[in-house]
């Protein structure tokens, strides 16, 4: 159950991305757990605002507007792209082709 | 191992208890070909009473509502029952992942090819010593062949990444690294837990687990080689030494962890088979679910527990205490220090531990003989032997 991301590299914001097919995510009182079946990864997403990002990726044309919608503020922008950067090296979101 | 945003403490949303639980483990049956003399489960003979195998199929169906995402099978040997690929199948169908343990004594080409093919379904084979010698005097004799050949198949068919479980003793700290190289060598994954005074492994316990310093050594390994190695979260009262350890660091019975055990009976945390930890049964109206959510045990293990004499110490929110299990198995009391506190507190109060009666562990299936003993001078014996609860010196 522990997830070691490979690197934590610069996330574009401006690609699309989505939910990869293979993941499921239960909502708990802290966020969310989302498992990976085909890896059998399971990541904590510590806040309610990053799952409902994860779960509205695929819904934007790129994951800075899915963080506008969410309500991501602008200051706040730098830690959530870091965490889709891990969420991205365990393959649990992936790169959609654009819009 | 956690995508962070907010500063929020997870170990305290665990503690308190999730809808349903991350690492369940559910054990199809008693019966076991083998007799390790620390078995966690004293299993040996099947349970008339087992679950059918539509009641398997009704506790997969109940799993998938709560999004119980994956669950550990074992037992006994799982494979030993008839309709464990029916189960199996079952599971991966409806969105419950399957990781089982096996002794590996039923793992023919023909399995591990069906195994390789089969997504969401993971693979854990028990070796307790990197040699023969050494993991034959706990699980029997030919077990260490058995485990290497099923290794060996499991290779040979595709499967990447399975997992070579070992049981950290006295015996074996020092084989570390050649654990390491059988795994390496079968493009495996290494999984190191903690032994506890469970089930049968309650008689050996004294003897088996490690000294003092060799937990030191264990301790230095993982930081050496953490990345890679799992496990199971069980060994994180060694974060006591200084650094966490990766994983949830938090005793999670009943609160993220718990068993179904053969015959349905839910307890909260597999390493606690006794009618203390005992929360109730998936056969009653409710179901697991209920279990799960309302049962008096389970409410009460939510609550915050008093530390104890744990309170003052400075590793406290590493170590937390420590293992239930193991406190309550030693005979120590449960809001205070593990017998192996890496201070040493736990020497200290099984030394003055009060009473000469321990807890025993219940249900047990052992065979009234191990099978595979070929006669009283098998080294197992010295073992079996040995139920006095002896201090660990
Ligand atoms: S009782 Fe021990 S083995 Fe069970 S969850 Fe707690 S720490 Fe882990
Ligand atoms: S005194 Fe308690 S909290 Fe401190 S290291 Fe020992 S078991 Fe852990």
């Amino acid at each position: 159950m522990t997830v070691t991301p490979h690197a934590v590299e610069a996330f574009d914001l401006d690609a699309a991305w989505a939910l990869a097919p293979q993941v499921a995510i239960r909502p708990e009182p802290f966020g969310a757990l989302a498992y990976h079946f085909g890896t059998r990864r399971l990541s904590f997403l510590k806040t309610p605002t990053l799952r409902s990002l994860v779960e509205s990726l695929a819904a934007y044309p790129s994951g800075r507007a899915a963080c506008l919608a969410v309500g991501i503020a602008s200051e706040e922008l730098p830690q959530y792209a870091r965490s889709l950067s891990v969420l991205a090296g365990t393959s649990m979101i992936i790169r959609r082709e654009t819009p | 191992m956690s995508v962070a945003v907010a500063p929020a403490r997870l170990v305290d949303h665990f503690e308190a208890g999730l809808d349903a639980p991350i690492c369940l483990t559910w054990e199809l049956t008693y019966a076991c070909n083998l007799a390790c003399v620390h078995c966690l489960s004293s299993s040996g003979r099947r349970d008339p009473r087992e679950l059918s195998t539509e009641e398997c199929k009704s506790i997969i169906d109940e799993l998938q509502r709560m999004q119980v995402f994956y669950v550990n099978i074992g037992g006994g040997e799982p494979t030993v029952r008839r309709d464990f690929w029916e189960v199996l199948d079952y599971a991966t169908a409806h969105d419950v992942g399957v990781k089982f343990s096996t002794n590996g004594s039923r793992i023919t080409p023909a399995i591990a090819e069906r195994l390789a093919a089969a997504d969401y379904v993971d693979v854990q084979i028990s070796l307790d010593g990197a040699s023969a010698e050494v993991n034959d005097r706990v699980r029997g004799a030919g077990s260490y062949a058995t485990a290497i050949r099923a290794m060996e198949r499991m290779h040979a068919s595709g499967f990447r990444g399975f997992k070579v479980s070992v049981v950290m003793t006295r015996e074996n700290v020092s084989q570390l690294d050649a654990f390491k190289a059988i795994a390496d060598r079968f493009e495996a994954q290494l999984r190191i837990t903690r032994l506890r005074p469970s089930g049968r492994g309650a008689d050996v316990w004294a003897e088996l687990h490690p000294t003092q310093q060799q937990q030191g050594e264990l301790y230095q390994w993982l930081l050496a080689h953490g990345e890679g190695v799992l496990t199971g979260d069980s060994l994180f009262h060694l974060s006591a030494y200084g650094q966490s350890l990766p994983g949830l660091n938090l005793c999670g019975a009943g609160r993220v962890v718990c068993l179904i055990d053969p015959v349905g009976d839910v307890y909260a945390c597999p390493f606690a088979i006794h009618d203390a930890f005992l929360a109730g049964n998936v056969r009653a109206p409710g179901g697991f679910a209920k279990v799960w959510r309302e049962s008096e045990l389970f409410t009460q293990l939510r609550r915050p527990q008093s530390p104890g004499v744990c309170g003052s110490c400075t590793h406290y929110d590493s170590c937390r205490g420590g293992c239930m299990a193991a406190k309550f198995f030693t005979g120590l009391p449960l809001d205070g220090p593990d017998p192996e506190c890496v201070l040493g507190h736990g020497e200290h109060a099984l030394a003055v531990r009060h009473g000469s009666t321990l807890p025993r562990p219940q249900a047990d299936h052992s065979r009234r003989r191990p099978p595979d003993r070929a006669c009283d001078e098998d080294p197992v014996t010295v073992f079996l032997r040995v139920s006095a609860p002896s201090r660990a010196s």
